[in-house]
């Protein structure tokens, strides 16, 4: 398998080398790293090493990467298509634990990501509140803080299956758009003690100071008045500019969009404000021309990242492992099954496991050379079981795009090679 | 998902007047001092601030400047701004498809316009003001938003071309699929 993987990589980074000679200058995404391969001593006890740095970078032999795309039906990738890019996909094939390095958090931005002096940013926080009140990004990092590991999904993760499965496509591809971090902020109830929000008050516009201006309208729930964040930390260090430099907004469990990045405005009313992504863009369309609204929570999910799309693997030992997660709480059983779904196997879940959360699950395999399908999934805190394909196009059709949750198969064929596939 | 308020205009009212803003203010920062959630950290946002910064638009027409237009002048904002992206009749693309498309939701292959798919026309001003033209967000002024709005409904057949779209008659425009969304039902799947 590691030799498959190193082949991945490879042919992704000569991909990589491919548009960057075509674009020439104007591509400065990636850095001169990637260009060559590095050079290690014969034998790196026999000279001194390189000297501390102010600020680290992983080994120049990973080349791990996120890959770039436009959205619904775009190919994905770095090379023309880049200047049409909103979207990155986090390599999840790649990745070890539940933490995805901020640098390969998945990225969904509607017109660019802003640049944005944090020393001239302000949050407004006004509508049905006793005292409308702006605070510093300063301010903010002053007020008590609070840390979780939560992930976020967007809404539009896995949006190719609703409609048809490409066989090339890799977990990356096809579940990429989630990941977890560490996210350190204030919590919103502290603000809202601060500007004292008046009764009646039942939900709450945020906006971003993007292009795109990005707004949502936010139920206050029990559930958000109790865990939504102003965010201004990201696995220990400053929100990326990709996710919000300097404030967003985290309502764990919820769909990626509605945790506006960038944050700058809070605006408290009794009915949402019916914005352009609640209305014309995050809605699920049925069957029946009907479409569900504010379907926020990102239920149930999970998907085998460890033999999974375009790796090659040998018989023998194989640990099978994956992530899963549900915007309902705890994962509380994965299981996988490598006979397409005839039976399951209760997967170990890693430590720790948390609510609304990625979780590791891992399963001892031997392949044996045959011709299989393999498939994990997984149950919540509520009881909730992730469902077949066929048991959620059944309910939802095809046209839905948003919040595809269903069980993922990946085909192993004779010789070792792993296939995206319905099953 | 009816009955909008009018919250804003209400607490605006709280914070009219220089005495009773001080006032407020003097109170918030006492208060910080003794608990009850008061860090002292923060200040009151003015009138002025929070009018600059208050852009959204709701059903009700809230947030609506004043302005107009009509379907024949927002044809030449559309030539000029919007067509390069959107197709000379907001049907070509390349990007979004805005004109048309009524009947189709039910389809294998829905398409998904203003006029087939979005329940309010207040939304049309809240997105173009805010976010729109894609490569200069912000730049369109009020008429020019008014009557580019007045071409997209014209065209999607939801007003007659000489309508008149300004604050008091977008909020009252009937979009056609208004009674097309329903309140997230889930868990909608049974699973194992």
């Amino acid at each position: 398998m590691g030799e498959g993987l190193l082949n991945m990589s490879r042919r992704r980074f000569l991909v990589h080398s491919a548009s960057m000679m075509a674009l020439g200058a104007a591509t400065l995404a990636l850095p001169k790293a990637h260009a060559e391969e590095p050079k290690a001593p014969e034998d790196p006890m026999r000279v001194p090493g390189a000297l501390p740095r102010p600020y680290g970078e992983r080994s120049p032999f990973i080349k791990s990467s996120r890959v770039g795309g436009a959205g619904p039906g775009a190919p994905h990738g770095w090379g023309a298509n880049a200047p049409n890019n909103f979207n990155s996909w986090t390599p999840l094939q790649d990745l070890h634990g539940i933490v995805t390095p901020s640098a390969l958090h998945f990225e969904r931005h509607h017109n660019g990501v802003p640049l944005i002096d944090p020393s001239r940013h302000r949050l407004l926080i006004h509508g049905l509140v006793k005292r409308p009140m702006i605070f510093t990004v300063d301010d903010l990092e002053r007020l008590p803080a609070s840390s979780r590991l939560a992930f976020l999904e967007c809404s539009g993760n896995s949006h190719d299956l609703w409609l048809h499965v490409n066989p090339d496509f890799t977990v990356q591809d096809t579940h990429g758009l989630t990941s977890t971090s560490e996210w350190t902020g204030v919590k919103l109830s502290t603000l809202l003690e601060a500007v004292g929000v008046q009764r009646g008050a039942s939900w709450m516009l945020a906006e971003g100071s993007d292009a795109a201006g990005m707004d949502r309208s936010v139920p206050l729930t029990h559930e958000v008045l109790e865990e939504a964040m102003i965010c201004y930390g990201q696995n220990g260090e400053a929100l990326r500019p990709e996710q919000g430099f300097p404030l967003r907004l985290l309502i764990p469990g919820y769909e990626g969009n509605i945790n506006i990045k960038w944050l700058r405005r809070l605006k408290f009313g009794t009915a949402p404000f019916m914005t352009r992504e609640e209305t014309s863009k995050y809605t699920d369309l049925m069957p029946d021309g009907k479409a569900y609204q504010f379907s926020l929570v990102m239920e149930a999910k999970s998907v085998i990242t460890s033999p999974s799309g375009q790796q090659q693997i040998q018989p023998g030992f194989q640990e099978i492992r994956g992530l899963a997660w549900s915007g309902r709480g705890r994962v509380t059983k994965a299981e996988v099954s490598v006979d397409g779904g005839r039976t399951w196997q209760l997967a170990r879940l890693q430590e720790p496991v948390l609510p609304k959360c990625h979780t590791r699950f891992l399963w001892p395999w031997r392949w044996n050379g045959q011709e299989t399908i393999l498939q994990s999934r997984c149950t919540d805190e509520t009881g909730y079981v992730q469902p077949t394909r066929q048991e959620l196009v059944k309910v939802r059709g095809n046209n839905s795009v948003f919040h595809y949750n269903a069980i993922q198969s990946w085909r192993v064929d004779r010789d070792g090679r792993i296939w995206n596939i319905y099953a | 998902m009816d009955g909008y308020g009018t919250s804003t205009r209400k607490s605006l009212l709280i914070g009219v007047g220089t005495v009773a803003l001080t006032l407020a203010y003097v109170w918030a920062v006492g208060a910080a001092d003794e608990g009850g959630g008061g860090y002292g950290l923060g200040r009151m946002a003015t009138d002025e601030e929070i009018r600059a910064w208050n852009i959204d638009v709701s059903p009700t027409g809230e947030g609506l400047p004043p302005g107009q237009g009509t379907a024949k002048q927002g044809a030449q904002v559309f030539a000029a701004k919007c067509a390069m992206c959107h197709g000379p009749t907001g049907k070509e693309g390349p990007k979004d498809r805005l004109v048309g498309g009524q009947g189709t939701l039910t389809t294998g292959k829905p398409i998904k316009t203003i006029g087939s798919y979005w329940p309010y026309a207040t939304t049309l001003y809240d997105f173009i003001n805010r976010a729109m033209p894609f490569n200069a967000p912000g730049s369109l002024n009020p008429d020019e938003i008014y009557s580019v709005i007045a071409w997209l409904l014209f065209q999607n057949g939801i007003v007659k071309e000489d309508a008149v779209i300004d604050a008091r008659t977008l909020p009252q425009v009937q979009m056609p699929n208004r009674n097309g969304f329903i309140p997230d039902p889930r868990p909608d799947v049974p699973g194992k």
